[in-house]
């Protein structure tokens, strides 16, 4: 197996605060790779390192598979201008920016795939809607298809099914899968453990430290999920029993 | 049939300095249209006022050390717009301080400067020049300087409208795609002083931002799709310069205030009569859709 990321004993934080400390360990080229833990445990975090959207306080990670400008990364809150006049293709279309640069024409073969890559995550019709209009789960549709055309050999998606309905999950899981086939290394922070047992081959959990990294039914033990929760009692001081009954 | 030839075309045919002056306000209107509606799509409307702002000090300084030269004053107000551009921006970027903040702070400086340059010097400066400009006194030089300009300013926007969409719509998507970002945005605020700087010749600083954002805010009540917008922007510009000269030829008021004022005119009448979000179409919307 070939690597795509090697975390080298990567510490990534915010004002000298680690949020992800000592990291080790290395992603393989196709692999399908859930990573999951509590809030505030560092996971986002890790993606962003990974994308290059933020430099580690201490060791490094090596981008194997590609530079990091060819990493697709889906944010976990995409900062998008909904009242910006643009329409769902102009927008899907921006996922050529790497090969089509400043000048570069659509062509009909990528018109062809805008339309394919609409059709692909069920927004067929919707292409002329402005952006605006879209609901909560047709916008993060509509940014899985930007994803599709940007034809990454690295996929970083960051919770990118919550506060979707189970229709738009499956259908979104279904491209997920779909780029697990094409041998496509994909990495997405999850919250759900029964999608992660289920779609997800590889798990990585992070509670600040790695607790478990490695096949899924293993990461996913009881005890490891007890350690991860301890883990960030330990240091969250937020983190209060509710006295509400 | 005479009547309507004197009324609206005899001007500009017997008069030179009217031709002129509408050659220089159209070029004006041309070029300014497309920034201003990226300047409001950007929600960075106030910000070619601030930068008008920060143009004056360099222009008066210009003024100063070589008198009523237009190469002195279109650098010094170019160098003056450039700087505070960079070095708001660039503090942005840099810090935890936000870009509205972060230019308030670097106009505010430049003006002070400027003024507190001027006033050491002692000298009468009239700056009446620089604060309303002269449409109407526009010589070679500065005509090819403005066509210059716009002619610059339609390919720097034709250039950089993929990546300034980006920046725009989604700026966290375009990060992760490329380093276009920053020069991007830089190069658009060296599109707006450029803009500026060519306005105040005609229009004065006080008075350049009118025709960059008067005729794109009208342009937003009648569509909502942005090529769209850059055309009827466009189209209110010349209109409003057109108009303005005229009115102003036959009132004998100052031309480039009535050229301002028409393009407020079109503003109200566009707000009022607007299909896209204007008060008549909130007052009296149109029944819902079955679906």
């Amino acid at each position: 197996m070939t690597v795509a990321l090697r975390f080298s004993n990567l510490t990534l934080g915010y004002d000298r605060h680690p949020a992800v400390h000592h990291l080790d360990g290395v992603v393989e080229t196709g692999d399908l790779l859930a990573v999951c833990g509590p809030n505030g445990a560092g996971k986002s975090t890790l993606l962003k390192a990974i994308a290059g959207a933020i430099q580690p306080l201490g060791g490094q990670v090596e981008r194997l598979a590609c530079a990091a400008q060819d990493i697709a990364y889906l944010p976990q809150a995409a900062e998008i201008d909904r009242s910006f006049p643009i329409n769902v293709f102009d927008l899907v279309s921006m996922g050529f920016w790497r090969s089509a640069g400043l000048f570069g024409g659509l062509s009909r073969k990528r018109e062809a795939r805008i339309y394919d890559a609409i059709a692909s995550v069920g927004l067929t019709g919707l292409e002329d809607r402005p952006i605006g209009t879209l609901s909560g789960g047709q916008t993060q549709r509509m940014l899985f298809a930007r994803l599709l055309l940007q034809d990454a050999p690295v996929i970083l998606l960051d919770e990118p099914f919550t506060a979707l309905d189970s229709k738009t999950t499956a259908d979104l899981l279904d491209v997920v899968a779909r780029w697990h086939g094409e041998k496509r290394t994909v990495v997405a922070v999850l919250h759900d453990d029964e999608i992660i047992r289920r779609c997800f081959p590889k798990a990585l959990l992070l509670a600040r430290e790695p607790v478990a990294w490695g096949r899924t039914a293993d990461v996913l033990g009881p005890e490891n999920l007890l350690r991860a929760r301890r883990m960030v009692e330990a240091f969250d001081r937020e983190a209060h029993e509710c006295e509400v009954a | 049939m005479s009547g309507l030839h004197d009324l609206l075309f005899a001007p500009f045919a017997d008069f030179e300095f009217m031709r002129r002056a509408l050659v220089g306000a159209m070029a004006l209107a041309l070029a300014g249209a497309p920034v201003g509606v990226f300047l409001i799509l950007r929600r960075m409307s106030l910000t070619g006022d601030a930068m008008a702002h920060a143009i004056l000090p360099g222009a008066a300084i210009g003024y100063l050390l070589a008198g009523l030269s237009l190469g002195a004053m279109t650098a010094g107000g170019m160098i003056a717009g450039f700087v505070v551009a960079i070095a708001s921006g660039a503090v942005a970027r840099a810090t935890a301080l936000r870009e509205d903040a972060s230019l308030a702070a670097f106009y505010l400086i430049s003006l002070a400067l400027g003024v507190t340059i001027v006033s050491l010097r002692g000298s009468n400066v009239d700056l009446m020049h620089v604060l309303f400009g002269n449409v109407l006194a526009l010589d070679d030089a500065t005509l090819l300087l403005l066509a210059a300009i716009a002619s610059l300013t339609l390919l720097g926007l034709a250039a950089l409208y993929r990546p300034l969409v980006m920046e725009t719509v989604d700026p966290l998507f375009l990060a992760s795609v490329s380093r276009a970002g920053a020069p991007t945005q830089l190069m658009f605020l060296g599109l707006v002083v450029m803009n500026l700087v060519a306005a105040f010749h005609a229009l004065g600083t006080l008075m350049a931002v009118g025709l960059m954002m008067l005729p794109a805010a009208s342009a937003r009540f009648w569509s909502a799709d942005i090529s769209r917008m850059v055309v009827i922007a466009a189209g209110l510009g010349l209109a409003s310069a057109y108009l303005g000269l005229t009115l102003s030829y036959h009132s004998g008021a100052p031309s480039g205030p009535l050229v301002i004022l028409v393009a407020g005119a079109f503003y109200l009448l566009s707000l009022v009569l607007g299909p896209a979000g204007g008060l008549i179409r909130l007052l009296r919307p149109r029944r819902h859709l079955e679906a």
